[in-house]
C-alpha cells in the first residue's frame, strides 16, 4: 500500500484538507453557518465535546506544518523554542486564523502555556482560554477540579456561541465522538492486525482531517476508509514492527512518517493526534455529561508524556503496551525541543533496556522536508534487526 | 572605557549566609548518614514548607542543589552523566545536574544529600517540575505526592474551587506526611511554623521596598538571591527569622547612610530571568562596571510575593499556605501578570531600563521573552535588552558577547540619558 494508490479514494480527500494551511474545509463550514463560530483547539487534548454542544466548530490548530515560514514568530520566541509554538503564532501574525472566534490552549508545557499569553496579548479580539487539567490523578478530588474547569470552559463556549450547551446538546456531542472515536480506534485496530493494508501515513491523514472539518462531515469519510481497507489486497513485506512514541503534541511531516515506513517499518501503534483519540473507552452517555467528561479523563484517557499520573509507572506503561502489542522496536519520535517528550524518552530508554527491546531517537521539527538522514538512520536500524 | 572597581559588597548578611547555609546542608549530610529525620522532596516555587517542617521533615530542595553545583562550577560533569543516560541537551540543566548527582552517590561538593522519604511534587507553575519528580520517583522507588495546583486563569485571581482542590490535596498530603512520620499533626505548631514564616515574608518585603531608596542599598538580583537561600531552606524557623531581622537592620542602616553596593550608581535596571549561576560574578561585573544596579528583579519572587502584600496567617494556616502556592508567587502567574508585575517595578523602582536574561533550561522564563521585549520597547518605551545563556550549564555562556552587547546597550543608554538632560535647553 502505497499513498500514490490511496489517491483515488477517501484518503486522497483528507491528504487535500491536511495539506492546506488556510483551513479551508472549517472555512467552508462557516460560509454555510456565518453566525456560528469556530474555535481553535491547540494540542493535546481538548474538550470539543463542550464546544460542539454550543453549536461551534471545534478545529485542530496543531501548528503550520511544513508549508509555513516562520518570518515574525521567532522575534517572539527564542530559537531554543519548539516549532509548533512559533509557528502557531506564526499563523496568528499572517491572519491565517482569521476565522477563529476563540482559541484553546492546555496546561502541557511551559512553552505552550506562554504561548496563551503571547496570543492574548496580540490577538485581542480572540477569546483565548487556559485550560488547566489536573496533575494529581490520584487524588478522589481530581474529578470535583475537573469537572468544576470543564463547566467554566461550558460557560465560555456558551458565551460565544451566544446559547447554551445543555445536557442534552452535550450527551448528544458525546455520544457522536464516542463514535468517531470508536472508528478511529477500528482503524488502529486495523493497523495492528493488517499493517500491510494501511499505512501509518494513510490512516494519519485521515485521521488528521477530521480534526480540520465537522466531525459530522469526518464520520462518512472514517466509516468508507474503514470498509475500502478490509477488502485491500496487499502482500505483507519484511519489515520490523514498531511502536511509536513521542509526537503526541507537534506533528511530524506526513511524509516523514511515509519515510520510516518505507525505511522497513510497519508503524502498529503510535501517538500522534493523541488528544483527539484521548479517551480509551466511550465516555459515558448517560448521567452528568460533564463530569463524565471528567472522569473519563482521570480513569478512561491514554497515558501521554503531559499526563502524569503517579498511579502506576510511566515507564512500566510502555514497555506494557510495546510487549502487548508485539513490537519488536520502539521508535521515538520526538520534536525537536519538545520538553516533555525529550524527558520521556530518557525514563523510557532505560526501561527499554533493561527489557531488551531495541529503540531508535529520532528527532523531527514540522517544518523539515529533507528526510534522506532519518531515512538512513532508520534503515541502519531495520538492517541491525533483520539480519542480526 | 577602563574597568572601575569592581563591586566589593560583603556585608553581614553574606557572612551570615554562607554560615547558615553551611549548617543547612551539614544537617542534609547527617540525614543522609542517619537516615533520619525523613527528607522531603520539594520545589522552590509557591511550597508548603510550613507543612513539611510542622512534621519534623527535613525540607530537600534539587534546584537549590543544582544552583550550588553550578555556583561552584562543577555542574558540567553531572550534567553530562545525565546526557548519557538518554538526556537531552535541550532538557532543562537543574534536571540534568540533579539526575547527574542521583547517578553520582547524591554527593555534592557542599554535602550529600539525604534519599527521598517523600517526594513532594508542588506543581506550581513550571510543568518540567512534573517530570523532574516523575523520574526521581522512577529512580528511588519513594513515596511521591503531587500537590497539583491550578494555575492563575482568571483575571480576578484563583477560582473558588481552585482553593477548595488545594487545601482537599493539603489534607491529604498531611494524612501521608501523618504515615510516614508516624506522627499526628500538631496544629498549634503549624501556627507557630506560620507566625514565623508570616513575619520572614514581612521582612523580606520591606527589604524590597527599601530598594526603592537612591541609591538602592542592595542589589536586588545579584544580593537577593544571597536572601534567597536561608528564605526558602530555613522559612519556618527562628533561625530563618533571627537572618531576616538582621538582613533588615543591615539594608536599613545602608539606606539610612546612603550606602549602594557600588560606589555610584549610574544606572537603576530591573532585570527578569533566573541568574546564570556558573558566571554569577562575571555576569554581575558586566552590569557594575556601569555603575548598574539591579532595584528589582522576577526572579527574587519565584519562591513568593510578599512584597505584594502576602503573608502566611497563623489563625488560617491551610488558606494561607494554599493561597501562597496558587496565587502569591511569580510562577503560577501568566505572562502577562509578570509584564504587569515588571511595570510596577519600572515604574515604582524608578528604573532607566529592563534587562532580561533568557536561559534556556527555564522556558516558563523565558519562552516569549521576546514578545515582553516587543511590549516593553514598542508600548512602553523601556529601554530593553534582551541576552541569553543559561542557568546551570556552563556551555551556553559566552562573556565576550555578553559584554559586547550590554556595553552596547548602556552606552546607548548613557548617550540617551544625556540627550534628556540636554533637551529642555
Amino acid at each position: 500500500m502505497t499513498l500514490a494508490t490511496e489517491r483515488a479514494d477517501v484518503f486522497a480527500q483528507c491528504r487535500a484538507i491536511v495539506e492546506d494551511p488556510f483551513l479551508s474545509a472549517a472555512r467552508q463550514w462557516k460560509d454555510k453557518h456565518p453566525s456560528a463560530g469556530v474555535v481553535g483547539c491547540y494540542p493535546v487534548y481538548s474538550p470539543f465535546e463542550l464546544v460542539h454542544a454550543a453549536g461551534l466548530l471545534p478545529v485542530g490548530i496543531i501548528g503550520g506544518g511544513n508549508r509555513v515560514e516562520i518570518a515574525h514568530a521567532d522575534a517572539r520566541f527564542q530559537s531554543f523554542i519548539c516549532s509548533i509554538v512559533k509557528s502557531t503564532l506564526e499563523l496568528g501574525l499572517t491572519n491565517c486564523l482569521d476565522l477563529l472566534d476563540g482559541m484553546l490552549f492546555h496546561s502541557i508545557c511551559d512553552p505552550a502555556r506562554n504561548l496563551a499569553s503571547v496570543f492574548v496579548r496580540n490577538f485581542p479580539h480572540l477569546r483565548v482560554e487556559y485550560v488547566h487539567f489536573p496533575q494529581n490523578l490520584a487524588s478522589p478530588h481530581a474529578t470535583a477540579y475537573l469537572t468544576a474547569e470543564l463547566r467554566r470552559i461550558r460557560a465560555v463556549v456558551q458565551e460565544l456561541a451566544g446559547r447554551p450547551a445543555d445536557d442534552a446538546a452535550l450527551r448528544n456531542s458525546i455520544a457522536l465522538y464516542n463514535r468517531w472515536r470508536r472508528n478511529v480506534r477500528a482503524l488502529y485496530d486495523l493497523r495492528r492486525t493488517a499493517p500491510e493494508r494501511l499505512s501509518a501515513a494513510a490512516s494519519y491523514a485521515l485521521v488528521q482531517a477530521g480534526t480540520l472539518m465537522p466531525v459530522e462531515e469526518h464520520l462518512p469519510l472514517l466509516e468508507e476508509a474503514l470498509v475500502q481497507i478490509p477488502a485491500r489486497s496487499a502482500k505483507r513485506q519484511d519489515r520490523i514492527r514498531v511502536l511509536v512514541e513521542g509526537a503526541f503534541c507537534e506533528q511530524p511531516p506526513l511524509e516523514l512518517i511515509a519515510c520510516i515506513e518505507e525505511a522497513g517499518c510497519y508503524l502498529l501503534d503510535d501517538d500522534f493526534l493523541l488528544g483527539w483519540r484521548w479517551f480509551t473507552g466511550d465516555v459515558p452517555e448517560d448521567g452528568d455529561p460533564v463530569e463524565a467528561l471528567a472522569t473519563s479523563y482521570i480513569d478512561r484517557s491514554v497515558y501521554c508524556g503531559t499526563k502524569h499520573d503517579v498511579r502506576e509507572s510511566k515507564a512500566g506503561h510502555l514497555i506494557q503496551r510495546a510487549q502487548a502489542l508485539g513490537a519488536d522496536a520502539v521508535i521515538f519520535l520526538c520534536a525537536k525541543f519538545c520538553e516533555p517528550a525529550l524527558f520521556d524518552y530518557a525514563l523510557y530508554r532505560r526501561a527499554l533496556e533493561e527489557a531488551g527491546i531495541p529503540h531508535l531517537l529520532v528527532e523531527f521539527e514540522e517544518k523539515m522536508w529533507i528526510f534522506d538522514r532519518v531515512r538512513g538512520e532508520v534503515e541502519t536500524f531495520v538492517e541491525s534487526m533483520l539480519f542480526r | 572605557m577602563t574597568d572601575p572597581p569592581k563591586t566589593s559588597y560583603q556585608g553581614r548578611i553574606h557572612l551570615l549566609q554562607k554560615q547558615l547555609m553551611g549548617r543547612y546542608f551539614d544537617a542534609l549530610t547527617q540525614a543522609a548518614a542517619e537516615g533520619s529525620p525523613p527528607a522531603a522532596y520539594m520545589l522552590i516555587s509557591g511550597n508548603p514548607v510550613e507543612l513539611v517542617r510542622a512534621f519534623g521533615m527535613l525540607p530537600v530542595y534539587p534546584e537549590v542543589n543544582a544552583l550550588q553545583i553550578a555556583v561552584k562550577k562543577q555542574a558540567l560533569p553531572y550534567i553530562l552523566k545525565a546526557e548519557e543516560l538518554g538526556y537531552s541537551v535541550d532538557n532543562c540543566a537543574y534536571v540534568k545536574a540533579d539526575v547527574g548527582l542521583f547517578f553520582s552517590g547524591r554527593a555534592a561538593p557542599f554535602g550529600t544529600i539525604p534519599e527521598p522519604s517523600l517526594i513532594l511534587c508542588n506543581y506550581v507553575g513550571c510543568n518540567v517540575y512534573l517530570n523532574w519528580f516523575e523520574h526521581l520517583r522512577e529512580y528511588t522507588q519513594a513515596e511521591i505526592f503531587t500537590l497539583d495546583i491550578p494555575f492563575v486563569r482568571d483575571p480576578a485571581g484563583p477560582r473558588p474551587e481552585d482553593v477548595e482542590y488545594v487545601i482537599a490535596q493539603l489534607h491529604e498530603l498531611i494524612a501521608v506526611c501523618e504515615r510516614l512520620t508516624g506522627r499526628r499533626l500538631d496544629w498549634e505548631y503549624l501556627r507557630h511554623i506560620c507566625a514565623l514564616s508570616a513575619r520572614t515574608g514581612e521582612l523580606w518585603a520591606q527589604i524590597k521596598h527599601l530598594t526603592k531608596h537612591v541609591p538602592c542599598p542592595l542589589d536586588a538580583y545579584f544580593d537577593a538571591v544571597t536572601l534567597m537561600g536561608p528564605l526558602y531552606c530555613l522559612r519556618g524557623t527562628e533561625e530563618g527569622l533571627q537572618f531576616f531581622e538582621e538582613a533588615y537592620r543591615e539594608v536599613q542602616e545602608r539606606t539610612e547612610l546612603g550606602l549602594g553596593p557600588l560606589p555610584e550608581e549610574r544606572f537603576r535596571f530591573v532585570i527578569e530571568g533566573p541568574p546564570p549561576w556558573p558566571y554569577l560574578r562575571a555576569f554581575r561585573d558586566l552590569f557594575s562596571r556601569w555603575g548598574a544596579v539591579a532595584v528589582a528583579s522576577t526572579y527574587s519572587t519565584v519562591g513568593g510575593l510578599w512584597e505584594f502584600g502576602f503573608a502566611h496567617d497563623p489563625q488560617r494556616p491551610l488558606e494561607s499556605i494554599a493561597m501562597h502556592m496558587l496565587f502569591w508567587n511569580l510562577t503560577n502567574r501568566d505572562l502577562l501578570r509578570r509584564y504587569a508585575q515588571i511595570r510596577r517595578y519600572v515604574e515604582e523602582w524608578n528604573a532607566d531600563a529592563l534587562v532580561i536574561h533568557s536561559v534556556k533550561s527555564c522556558r516558563l522564563f523565558s519562552a516569549g521573552q521576546g514578545d515582553m521585549r516587543e511590549y516593553f520597547t514598542r508600548d512602553l518605551g523601556v529601554p530593553t535588552l534582551l541576552v541569553e545563556s543559561d542557568l546551570e550549564d556552563p556551555r551556553y555562556f559566552s562573556e565576550a558577547q555578553m559584554r559586547n552587547r550590554i556595553d552596547a546597550f548602556f552606552e546607548a543608554l548613557e548617550h540617551r540619558k544625556l540627550t534628556a538632560v540636554e533637551a529642555p535647553r
